[in-house]
């Protein structure tokens, strides 16, 4: 066990390397010159130089590299070059905002999913199967700008249910807060279902057809009995596994729909720095994402193999 | 040309008669061709069938529909109709096209990686991991704001970034073909690697890339139209659907006039049925090719 998380922790950490030179490279590719991206075009020659200097972009890439990565290991992203306050400070908020939506989309899709999934399992091949899996399917499909309009057309315009921006007033309590989120999360939850639901539905029909479910059966256990103990664990192994690997598009799916509920996370961020070629809010921003991706997955996998003891006890594999 | 050969061609060819006779079959690919085929047909002459032109601005901002205007008016006074009909023509050039892109990569690049294995698989899936670890759309945005949003840019973009992702699936289906007897016989008879590659193992991994480019195709077709929701993607005066959302969104919160709805639900309703039209086919595929 040990062993595994020693190795599966190494492996992250060389992903995120990876990932960090190529968030670095990306932001190189930004045309033009810092100092005048951000003074604009009427500046003078000097002080341009000036804040080329002051920022550190006058200096070799691989020195800019290392000194970036030094300072964001330590905890210092930089200061925005858009804000000129640091870059944590407008990011630590939107981390949290951003986490509230995710928080509560999961909360939503885990279990509507996973029993969406598994009601069509134990209906295989009828009726109800096929709607479930059809539904899923084309959800999955439309973009979640298109579901977020139509939920805001039913709900927000003409039954006048739910408020049509995400950003609530300073001073909602969490109740309140959550009810300004049920559209945008909705809206994720759309895009989410139909994955999880097919694993789920997957895992279930194996598991149903799988030997140790017959010796359960022929010792006599009642049919609830059968698919809460046996059944379930077993069907829900790679279930939990796709939910980790759909943060990395959850938080894609949060540049865009937090734009459309105009609500300020992380995507939002992203994406107003991105527009103002704000370079050192961009790279940090996009690190820390992948980092989020990163943790949720290593999470995932060590609930995975403690859930599995084919891994919990297996070789060095 | 061998009475062997003749044998394996006319056995392919009857294999591809019984494929498409099952898909013609398949009430969910049926259905797929249709709807996509009829955006296909309104991109090719969508113009000349819409009741006015798409991008003129003469009737009165707003109208509901109903008269005149069958899904009413936008801000500027187009009629929402209209641009609906002509509304396909874009994606469906940059989705495909981004869609050839990342499966011409990712198969050269799944077939390089599953048939050496070694250090250059090694090298090549830690740096696909990394790449999968940040979702498409935030490093699309990157780059585009980098190198400027043109259709072409759009499509090389989406492109690069799909290919990792086609190569993973192409590399497992090599590593499965690679120990099968055939390709060690075309290497016992001391053919080269890319022969093995491009003429042994190719064709027979043909059933899952295929796939794999159908439900490409779906993606994609997401990944443009989020890109142009957010102003990347297709640039105005487009009637581009995606674009009249991210246009018009703002209106919604106008409860007077019930948030102009028709200006974002009916372009919302066009791209819906696109891509789950293209899902169908692609689930329709997917049910032949894998059974």
């Amino acid at each position: 066990m040990a062993r595994f998380v020693a190795k599966r922790l190494a492996l992250s950490v060389v992903t995120l390397f990876i990932l960090s030179v190529i968030v670095f490279a990306a932001a190189q590719l930004l045309p033009g010159n810092v100092g005048r991206n951000v003074l604009g075009p009427f500046a003078d020659q000097a002080s341009v130089d000036l804040l080329n200097h002051q920022v550190g972009a006058d200096r070799p890439v691989l020195v800019q590299y290392t000194a970036w990565i030094w300072k964001f290991v330590q905890g210092d992203m930089g200061q925005s070059l858009q804000y000129r306050v640091p870059v944590w400070s407008l990011l630590s908020d939107s981390l949290v905002n951003s986490l509230k939506l995710a928080a509560e989309a999961f909360a939503l899709v885990v279990p509507l999913s996973i029993l969406g999934g598994v009601a069509a399992a134990l209906r295989q091949g009828r009726l109800a199967d096929r709607a479930i899996t059809i539904t899923g399917l084309s959800l999955t499909a439309i973009p979640e700008f298109v579901s977020a309009i139509f939920l805001i057309v039913a709900f927000g315009v003409f039954v006048k249910w739910l408020p049509v921006n995400a950003q609530w007033p300073e001073g909602t309590g969490i109740l309140g807060q959550m009810k300004y989120l049920l559209l945008p999360s909705l809206a994720l939850v759309m895009v989410l279902f139909g994955y999880i639901a097919r694993m789920a539905r997957a895992g279930t029909i194996e598991a149903l057809s799988a030997d140790y479910t017959r010796t359960a059966y022929l010792k006599g256990l009642g049919t609830p009995t059968v698919i809460r103990r046996h059944v379930l664990r077993n069907a829900l192994l790679p279930t939990i596994a796709v939910i980790a690997t759909q943060t990395g598009y959850l938080i894609g799916g949060l540049l865009v729909i937090e734009k459309l509920f105009n609500y300020n996370g992380i995507g939002q961020r992203i994406y107003i720095a991105a527009q103002n070629k704000d370079v050192t809010m961009l790279q940090s921003g996009v690190l820390l994402v992948g980092i989020v991706y990163l943790v949720a997955t290593f999470v995932a996998d060590l609930l995975y193999s403690v859930l599995n003891p084919r891994i919990r006890f297996g070789s060095t594999e | 040309m061998s009475t062997v050969t003749v044998a394996v061609r006319s056995e392919a060819k009857i294999a591809r008669r019984e494929t498409l006779r099952q898909l013609l079959r398949s009430k969910t690919f049926i259905v797929g061709v249709l709807v996509v085929g009829f955006w296909i047909v309104c991109a090719l002459v969508g113009s000349q069938i819409a009741p006015h032109n798409p991008q003129d601005q003469s009737f009165d901002p707003l109208l509901r529909p109903g008269g005149g205007h069958f899904f009413g008016t936008d801000s500027l006074g187009r009629d929402v109709f209209s641009r609906v009909l002509t509304g396909a023509s874009d994606i469906l050039k940059v989705a495909p096209l981004a869609m050839l892109l990342g499966i011409a990569g990712g198969t050269v690049v799944g077939l390089v990686t599953g048939y050496f294995r070694g250090l250059v698989d090694d090298v090549i899936s830690r740096i696909v991991d990394a790449w999968l670890a940040l979702p498409v759309i935030v490093i699309a945005v990157t780059v585009l704001v980098a190198l400027g949003s043109s259709t072409a840019t759009l499509v090389v973009v989406i492109g690069v970034l799909f290919t990792p992702l086609v190569a993973r699936t192409v590399r497992a289906a090599v590593l499965a073909e690679r120990e099968l007897e055939y390709v060690q016989a075309a290497r016992l008879r001391g053919e080269r690697a890319p022969y093995v590659m491009f003429v042994e193992i190719l064709p027979n991994i043909m059933g899952p890339i295929i796939v794999e480019a159908t439900v490409r195709l779906g993606y994609a077709i997401f990944a443009v139209a989020g890109l142009t929701f957010l102003g990347f993607g297709v640039q105005p005066p487009s009637p581009d659907w995606a674009l009249q959302i991210s246009d018009n969104y703002n209106l919604l919160n106008d409860t007077a006039n019930q948030g102009n709805y028709w200006t974002v639900l009916f372009p919302g309703a066009a791209v819906a049925s696109l891509v789950v039209g293209v899902n169908l086919i692609a689930d329709g595929i997917q049910h032949v090719l894998e059974r």
